[in-house]
């Protein structure tokens, strides 16, 4: 479900290379031993100090779904929870996570059984390459924990952290509109 | 890069007077932003946002003033509790990003940073917020317009923390205004707060985004405060399209990427002529 387009990926890649050479210049060169609660396990590892939530999430635990559109905090795409609100991983260090508790998209479906929120944007056309899905449901899942029954203008205000160039946003509301009302 | 997460503001004021080479980060979504696309080499970082002390808020009600903490993030300022003490803050507050970027963004961050076109800047401007600050060597507050002392320049010694603002509690109206290109996550390219003290009988208004500081139009005030009638709470209408054009006056705007000085100049008149009628709607 949550494949990137092929040039949305090169993007991606050639964006954390920079960080990486910038991460670089910029690390000390020494690492420290974190533990997060991510998805319900606690997971205890070396990273270093400059590393990003996002990058620790993707590259450090595997965890792919999470995207990076951006790394400026403007597109949502890396969008997950932390401590149950939903923030930017790009301009989080993996080192302020210590302690807390992360949820990526990978941790929102019992089993086989998807999320209600995941089933609404499947069953309402809510996605179309999937790029900024993951972050869109995780924002979603964020808008209605906040307010339970939003009306379609506040659903449309509470996405503007999230960027989508394909659907024109429509049937993204739709689906959380249908997650909210089902 | 090393960084540091204290736990206790003595811990943080500590370790920032010790090095204050280092940098502060909050919410992180100025400085990171900086950081990842390069522009801004970090050799050490204190990470506050487990210092509970900064996360605090409250009322004195003796002196009818409200303490927010320099680490309480955009999100709990919305809250009823603040919003119905300083309705402009919480208003402003929602206009800042999206919710993510509420979720963590930070008032001392937005006074770290230090832009012109910051939200809450016009509003504590307009208030009269004082600025607490902490070091090894002591604790000292200073106005608002002590402050701000240029774009993103502020009279923050290295070596202090930001540890939150007082802002007093007053009877009458008040609200923020902003325009910018688009209404979701844009940056001002102007935008006022005005502010009624009907125990004072003074109308204030601070401006962001038309000059190098927020800009307090003082003589627009004095004038306007003179001509509302203060028993009825009223304004005639060629006195509200007057205070717009001294408060367009009184700003200081530049051409640049985001505007023109023309065009945020009538944007004032426009904003300060409209608050003013929200906020005495007898004319
Ligand atoms: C997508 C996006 C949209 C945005 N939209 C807006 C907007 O609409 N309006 C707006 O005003 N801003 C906006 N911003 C900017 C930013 O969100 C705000 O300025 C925010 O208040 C910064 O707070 P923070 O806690 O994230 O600060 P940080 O990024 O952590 O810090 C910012 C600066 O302040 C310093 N600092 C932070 N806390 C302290 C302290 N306690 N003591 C001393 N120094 C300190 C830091 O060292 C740094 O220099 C946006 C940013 C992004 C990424
Ligand atoms: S990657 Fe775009 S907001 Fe984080
Ligand atoms: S970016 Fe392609 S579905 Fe949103």
């Amino acid at each position: 479900m949550m494949h990137g387009l092929r040039k949305w990926g090169m993007m991606t890649s050639v964006i954390s290379e920079i960080s990486a050479l910038v991460g670089h210049v910029l690390s000390g060169g020494y690492t420290v031993q974190i533990t997060v609660n991510v998805n319900g396990t606690a997971q205890t590892s070396d990273v270093e100090p400059r590393q990003l939530l996002v990058h620790y999430v993707r590259e450090t635990l595997g965890l792919t779904g999470t995207n990076v559109g951006c790394d400026t905090s403007s597109c949502g795409a890396c969008t997950l929870h932390v401590n149950g609100q939903s923030t930017k991983s790009c301009t989080m260090l993996a080192v302020q996570a210590d302690g807390q508790s992360v949820t990526t998209i990978e941790g929102i479906a019992k089993g086989d059984e998807l999320h209600p929120m995941q089933k609404a944007f499947m069953e309402n056309h809510g996605l179309q390459c999937g790029y900024c899905t993951p972050g869109m449901v995780m924002a979603a899942i964020g808008i209605l924990d906040e307010n339970p029954k939003p009306t379609e203008d506040e659903v449309r205000v509470a996405l503007e952290g999230n960027l989508c160039r394909c659907t024109g946003y429509h049937n993204i509301v739709k689906s959380i509109l249908a997650c909210a009302n089902g | 890069m090393a960084v540091s997460v204290p736990t206790s503001l003595a811990e943080a004021v500590s370790l920032l007077s010790g090095a204050p080479d280092s940098v502060v980060l909050a919410g992180g979504t100025d400085l990171m932003v900086e950081a990842n696309s390069g522009h801004r080499q970090i050799a050490s970082v204190i990470a506050i946002d487990r210092v509970p002390e900064l996360r605090t808020w409250g009322v004195d009600v003796v002196r009818r003033n409200l303490w927010i903490g320099s680490g309480v993030p955009y999100s709990t300022v919305m809250q009823p509790g603040i919003a119905s003490l300083v309705p402009a803050l919480a208003q402003a507050s929602r206009t800042v990003g999206s919710p993510q970027i509420r979720h963590v963004g930070t008032i001392g961050g937005n006074l770290g940073t230090c832009s012109p076109a910051g939200d809450t800047l016009p509003v504590l401007a307009a208030l009269d917020a004082r600025v607490h600050l902490a070091s090894v060597s002591g604790e000292r507050s200073v106005g608002f317009d002590e402050f701000m002392v240029g774009v993103k320049r502020t009279s923050r010694r290295p070596d202090e923390l930001i540890t939150g603002v007082t802002i007093p509690i007053l009877n009458g109206w008040q609200g923020y205004s902003k325009v910018g290109v688009r209404n979701a996550m844009v940056i001002a390219t102007a935008s006022s707060c005005l502010a009624v003290d009907t125990d004072g009988r003074s109308v204030r208004i601070g401006l962001g985004s038309v000059g190098p500081v927020i800009i307090r139009c003082g003589e627009a005030e004095q004038w306007i405060s003179g001509r509302v009638d203060w028993s009825e709470l009223s304004v005639s209408n060629a006195d509200v399209d007057e205070f717009g054009l001294r408060c367009g006056a009184a700003a200081r705007p530049i051409d640049d990427h985001r505007s023109t000085a023309a065009y945020r100049r009538r944007a004032v008149e426009v904003l300060a002529a409209r608050q003013l009628r929200r906020a005495f709607p007898n004319g």
